[in-house]
């Protein structure tokens, strides 16, 4: 029982995450991040970042309450909002959004034309 | 975005310059509650009598002149936002419907459904500002500097995040509505980009803060399990409404042993809520994450759904049902009094160099009402937008490509040093995060802020690793923002050092009660290159 408990809390997994720019050869970085329950794909994007590797880039802005919309990305295939994603115990891939002009790692040129310099 | 449109209004030509997505970032479009403004719809009302309310919180401090103007143009922003489409909810006889917030003596707070009204509200704004051709919107430009030039803002200096250019702006005026700066606190209910930018440009640019040592915190947060899709401070209706029980991590209720001091006021009852959370977390006495839990489970289901029907879907999809479990909840930094010194045109002492929305101090005083917050956002915006586009008209540029010298090279050092060593940015500001909450947090004392200010400098010492790379780079970004958070939290820290007195949101255990010698604002300036108080 308390064997149980133990592998709970410790728990970890694995991210496969797609780096690099728009001319790189087409890289995966896998990181363990530390799993909780409920938790969500940014969660462990924002982890890596702090204890693993802050040359990640992605987009996020609220984090909790997906009211800004800019953390869409790839989660095993499907386009997600980061934020809402939850991340499943056996681990996630993340790629940036397929069809977007990409700029760096998880980050895509989501901005409107007319909202550029 | 209403600073950008009623600038348009007069004629002038407006860039509208957001460091992540224009319209998508900042408190607004967190805000799940409601806009407090005396229209009448729901009873008699009167803007006087909304600025009664407005005074009373703020514990005799507020900028009576700004909290006027507040009250006053609040139903004129209302009912132009409704023109423009906001979904403001809608009772008998398509009259807006108001709901009587803490604080206020009347049903006084517009709101869109169901806890939809900061999205609602930036929705409108944006679909308004992409009508008005005088406004050109660009995202993803983080402004580093306003340059000023013979006293007056000239333009400003920043960053192509995602191209990693530097760029230069000449302007006739410039206004700065990016926000608070909850994110300087580790638990804060903000966007992330919240780190008191506008704040820390103000005071490099010559301008007072002012009030900077109100900072308010807001009792129940939502903490565990993880809530996904939505405000982390949506607990406050629910409780009002269904009266949600604090219990402890024993699972026993803990308000009556700090109930002494309740003097049975809105704000007082907010500061203590905090208080005996954070005393009981202290005492070993805490919930799994760190707070207490907030219990709904003698609630009835079918009440629950009663009251907030989608909401409760949403709460589903997390898993959470609140008549089995209860949530955990801590206090979290919410909204800063606080801010930029302007007059009635929203103009700093700077000429030309304006402010509006969250950013602006003063109205508030050392509390700020429920509802009250995208009021300001709507009314000061519409205030700044108004004075500087006039004052633009008739004028040019006075942009001197001497008087930006500095700002550009700052940027490029900035920008064009890399290492790999160091302590990456996102840990530095994380490490911020950690002291501001624990030093200058809900409740300080004169040891605590002392120690908080040689951390503020220890971090500003430490190398900050900054990888190579252009375009969209994440760890410059951050180093960026940490010089502004590191500029904002010294001020705050300041600030709350001088104030030797517990008033509204600043609560010094070391004194207790209110000092009526200080019934006066702090203002905070630079001095040179150091951060200084006066009163
Ligand atoms: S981070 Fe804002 S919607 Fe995902």
């Amino acid at each position: 029982m308390s064997g149980t408990t133990a592998r709970t809390s410790h728990a970890t997994t694995e991210l496969r995450v797609r780096r690099g720019g728009s001319g790189d050869p087409e890289r995966y970085d896998m990181y363990r991040v530390p799993y909780e329950e409920g938790m969500s794909v940014l969660d462990a994007l924002v982890w890596v970042r702090a204890h693993v590797d802050s040359s990640l880039a992605f987009r996020y802005g609220c984090v909790n309450a997906n009211a800004c919309k800019t953390c869409m990305a790839l989660v095993d295939g499907q386009v997600a909002y980061l934020c809402t994603a939850r991340l499943a115990p056996e681990g996630a891939q993340v790629e940036p959004l397929p069809k977007r002009p990409l700029i760096r790692d998880l980050v895509t040129d989501t901005v409107p034309d007319d909202e550029k310099l | 975005m209403y600073a950008a449109i009623a600038a348009a209004r007069q004629d002038a030509s407006v860039l509208l310059l957001d460091k992540s997505l224009v319209g998508r970032g900042g408190a607004t479009i967190m805000a799940q509650m409601t806009v407090a403004a005396a229209i009448g719809h729901e009873e008699r009302d009167h803007w006087a009598d909304h600025l009664d309310d407005t005074l009373a919180a703020g514990r005799e401090l507020c900028d009576e002149k700004l909290a006027r103007l507040l009250c006053e143009n609040g139903p004129a922003r209302i009912f132009e936002m409704d023109r423009w489409g906001a979904h403001w909810a809608r009772g008998a006889g398509g009259r807006i419907r108001q709901v009587q917030a803490p604080g206020h003596g009347r049903a006084r707070c517009c709101y869109v459904d169901f806890l939809n009204t900061g999205p609602g509200v930036a929705g409108t704004l944006r679909r308004q500002v992409s009508t008005m051709s005088g406004v050109r919107r660009v995202s993803n430009v983080t402004v580093t500097d306003v340059v000023v030039h013979d006293g007056r803002a000239v333009g400003a200096v920043g960053l192509d995040v995602v191209t990693g250019d530097i760029v230069t702006l000449a302007a006739e005026a410039v206004i700065l509505a990016a926000g608070g700066l909850t994110k300087i606190f580790r638990r804060n209910s903000a966007s992330t980009n919240m780190g008191g930018e506008a704040y820390a440009l103000a005071l490099r640019a010559g301008a007072d803060l002012i009030d900077m040592e109100f900072v308010q915190f807001f009792p129940i947060a939502h903490l565990a399990p993880r809530l996904v899709g939505m405000d982390p401070i949506m607990w406050d209706p629910f409780r009002y409404k269904l009266g949600g029980r604090l219990l402890n991590g024993d699972f026993e209720e803990f308000m009556h042993r700090y109930g002494g001091q309740d003097s049975g006021k809105y704000t007082t009852v907010r500061d203590q809520a905090s208080y005996a959370i954070l005393k009981e977390v202290e005492s070993g006495r805490g919930s799994p994450h760190g707070g207490v839990y907030l219990d709904f489970r003698h609630v009835p289901d079918a009440t629950l759904r009663d009251a907030f029907g989608p909401v409760i879907d949403r709460l589903a999809t997390n898993g959470i049902d609140l008549t089995q479990t209860p949530v955990e909840v801590a206090p979290t930094a919410h909204y800063h009094m606080g801010g930029i010194r302007v007059d009635q045109r929203m103009e700093t002492r700077v000429a030309g160099l304006y402010a509006a929305g969250e950013a602006v101090g003063g109205a508030n005083g050392a509390n700020r009402l429920s509802g009250n917050a995208i009021t300001e956002a709507l009314v000061f915006g519409e205030c700044a937008g108004r004075a500087a586009g006039a004052a633009a008209a008739g004028t040019s540029s006075g942009w001197n490509d001497a008087a930006a010298e500095d700002a550009v090279a700052r940027l490029r050092c900035a920008a064009e040093t890399f290492s790999d060593d160091g302590v990456p940015a996102n840990v530095l500001q994380r490490r911020l995060q950690d002291l501001m909450w624990e030093d200058v947090g809900p409740f300080r004392t004169g040891d605590q802020l002392r120690r908080a200010l040689d951390g503020i400098g220890e971090i500003r010492e430490t190398p900050a690793t900054v990888h190579a790379g252009g375009g969209y780079n994440l760890d410059l970004q951050d180093r960026l923002e940490l010089h502004a958070m590191l500029a904002t939290a010294e001020a705050v820290t300041r600030a709350a050092l001088g104030r030797a007195e517990s008033r509204g949101a600043h609560q010094r255990l070391d004194f207790p009660e209110s000092d009526s010698g200080l019934v006066r604002n702090q203002v905070i300036e630079m001095k040179g290159e150091e951060v200084a108080a006066r009163w």
